[in-house]
């Protein structure tokens, strides 16, 4: 990759950590781990499902949970449709109604879609102008025949925390199943499920250092949450989700989740510097806005509007810097966040959304030249802008008769 | 997503503004017509000034452009096309034009069409001075 380019979207992926690589490499070759953990009959099953079951272990220690109760998958894609569809289809009988909230990502979303097409109805909650989904809003909405809330941990886009520990209590009491997206979470926010009342919980490999490729659905044992799988021939990971387990993925996996556990604390406490750091710098740009709250977000993901700018202009004068406005799912389109609107921004704070994103391997350096770079496209950016024009002249943009085509 | 021309038109415009017609004129000068489309909710809003003769030859432009990448470097082909041509000449610049000389995606038509529409509200804005 081009040396001068600076990685800013850590949210999106990271780069897998040397030490997990070095460990995938170890179950690829003839002489090494490459067995199927399937086979019963020889040493090289043994062997590899012996490395798949401490990958286990590890995804598990990270979050207190029993390794029994970690599903592999493909990515937290899959689990989101695992965890939705299978919890859905397999309670049908006990209700029709699911909830879930407008700022959760499309692995959520659109398998909520799909169950309306079978006839389940679904309730997408606002959340408040900080990104947040409040317990009081879960409960004006759930009906007798709700029988799902799926809600994520971490907002992709802001970076907002949910408290997935109050609204656990209040689902366990009235019965309603807890789904929750923590592919965001892992290794930035301590998650102990032996205390904490979520049913079913998706997991990423790849935002944590680990590979792409390679997830994890946590499914409780007590109280035992029953799921109708989406993939089946062969009956493995105990019926929830069939195909030979990718040894390498999973070794990775794991090797990344136990590497998180050991350096949560040291990571978090340099990027909250990084982070700090980098709003000291930008904050003083006139007409820029947070996205979401410092009081309620985590420090590793910092998004800002800059009035008066296009979004998608400035990602391409910020040419050095890899950085993404809204989802990298959705920044294809040439709509403004999903997210963003739900928040109640107007359509021009949502089109110039940019989300900043630090991780393990982001420098002081970095963070200061990004700040610089920031602040000098923005004027510069600004100086183009005809809407910086009318703000300066004190034109009220709300009352301007704009020629749409 | 974007090509080599407008990476290149964009990134011009924004270091050297000055020398790229970035800029505005008197909207209530006589020989002047101003042309602003596009909205916010959409993610671009144009404003294009032009400056015309006795001979109805448009002499110098002016624009600011809020909006993305593609809709910069199409302001920028624009005012490299109009400067020196009559007001009937200008009239007919067409979007697919400018799209194709930067090469424009389907994506991004919308941005070449944006930039028509304020040449023809320029010119109509100059014309209603006149008479």
């Amino acid at each position: 990759m081009k040396s001068n380019l600076v990685y800013f979207d850590y949210a999106s992926t990271t780069p897998v950590d040397p030490r997990v690589a070095e460990k995938m490499h170890e179950c690829l070759l003839l002489d090494g781990n490459f067995g199927n953990p399937a086979s019963r009959s020889h040493e090289f099953g043994w062997k590899a499902d012996e490395a798949v079951e401490k990958a286990r272990l590890h995804v598990a220690n990270l979050v207190k949970a029993d390794s029994r109760e970690i599903v592999w998958t493909s990515g937290a894609t899959e689990s989101d449709n695992l965890a939705i569809k299978g919890a859905a289809r397999f309670y049908k009988d006990r209700g029709n109604h699911i909830i879930t909230s407008k700022i959760e990502h499309k692995a959520v979303l659109d398998p909520c879609r799909q169950l309306e097409r079978e006839g389940f109805e679904i309730t997408y909650l606002d959340p408040d102008e900080n990104g947040v989904i409040s317990l009081e809003n879960i409960k004006k909405h759930v009906k007798d025949s709700t029988i799902l809330l799926s809600i994520m941990h971490i907002n992709n886009e802001l970076g907002a925390v949910n408290d997935i520990e109050a609204i656990g209590k209040f689902t366990r009491e009235n019965d309603i199943i807890f789904h929750v997206d923590a592919a965001q979470s892992t290794g930035k926010l301590p998650i102990d499920l032996s205390k904490l009342d979520v049913d079913l919980m998706s997991f990423s490999g790849h935002k944590t250092y680990g590979p792409k490729g390679i997830g994890a659905l946590y499914v409780r044992r007590k109280p035992r949450i029953r799921l109708e799988a989406l993939i089946h021939g062969g009956g493995h990971e105990r019926g929830f989700r069939s195909g030979t387990l990718p040894t390498h993925q999973i070794v990775g996996m794991g090797e990344a989740f136990r590497i998180a556990d050991e350096e949560m604390e040291k990571d978090n406490k340099k990027i909250a510097k990084l982070a700090d750091l980098f709003w000291k710098e930008v904050s003083g740009i006139e007409e820029i806005y947070l996205n979401g709250s410092f009081k309620n977000k985590i420090p590793n993901i910092t998004n800002i509007s800059f009035a008066y700018i296009e979004g998608e202009s400035l990602i391409m004068a910020l040419k050095d810097v890899a950085v993404s406005s809204g989802s990298a799912c959705t920044s294809a389109s040439l709509e403004p966040s999903y997210v963003l609107r739900a928040l109640g921004r107007a359509d021009e704070l949502a089109h110039s959304s940019i989300r900043f994103s630090f991780g393990r391997f982001t420098t002081e350096k970095e963070v200061k030249m990004v700040a610089e770079t920031t602040k000098r496209v923005v004027h510069q950016l600004r100086e183009l802008s005809p809407l910086w024009d009318m703000f300066k002249d004190g034109v009220d943009l709300e009352k301007v008769e704009w020629v749409t085509h | 997503m974007y090509s080599r021309k407008v990476i290149q038109k964009f990134e011009e415009t924004l270091n050297n503004p000055q020398a790229h017609n970035v800029g505005r004129m008197d909207t209530n000068a006589k020989n002047v017509g101003t042309g602003m489309v596009g909205a916010p909710a959409c993610g671009d809003v144009m404003r294009l000034q032009i400056e015309v003769n006795d001979k109805d030859v448009i002499t110098d432009c002016k624009f600011k452009t809020y909006g993305c990448g593609s809709a910069i470097a199409s302001s920028q082909q624009m005012i490299e096309m109009l400067i020196g041509k009559t007001l009937e000449e200008a009239k007919n610049i067409k979007d697919r034009e400018i799209a194709e000389l930067l090469e424009l995606p389907s994506i991004k038509i919308h941005c070449s069409v944006l930039a028509e529409d304020s040449i023809k509200k320029a010119i109509a804005d100059y014309e209603s001075k006149k008479t």
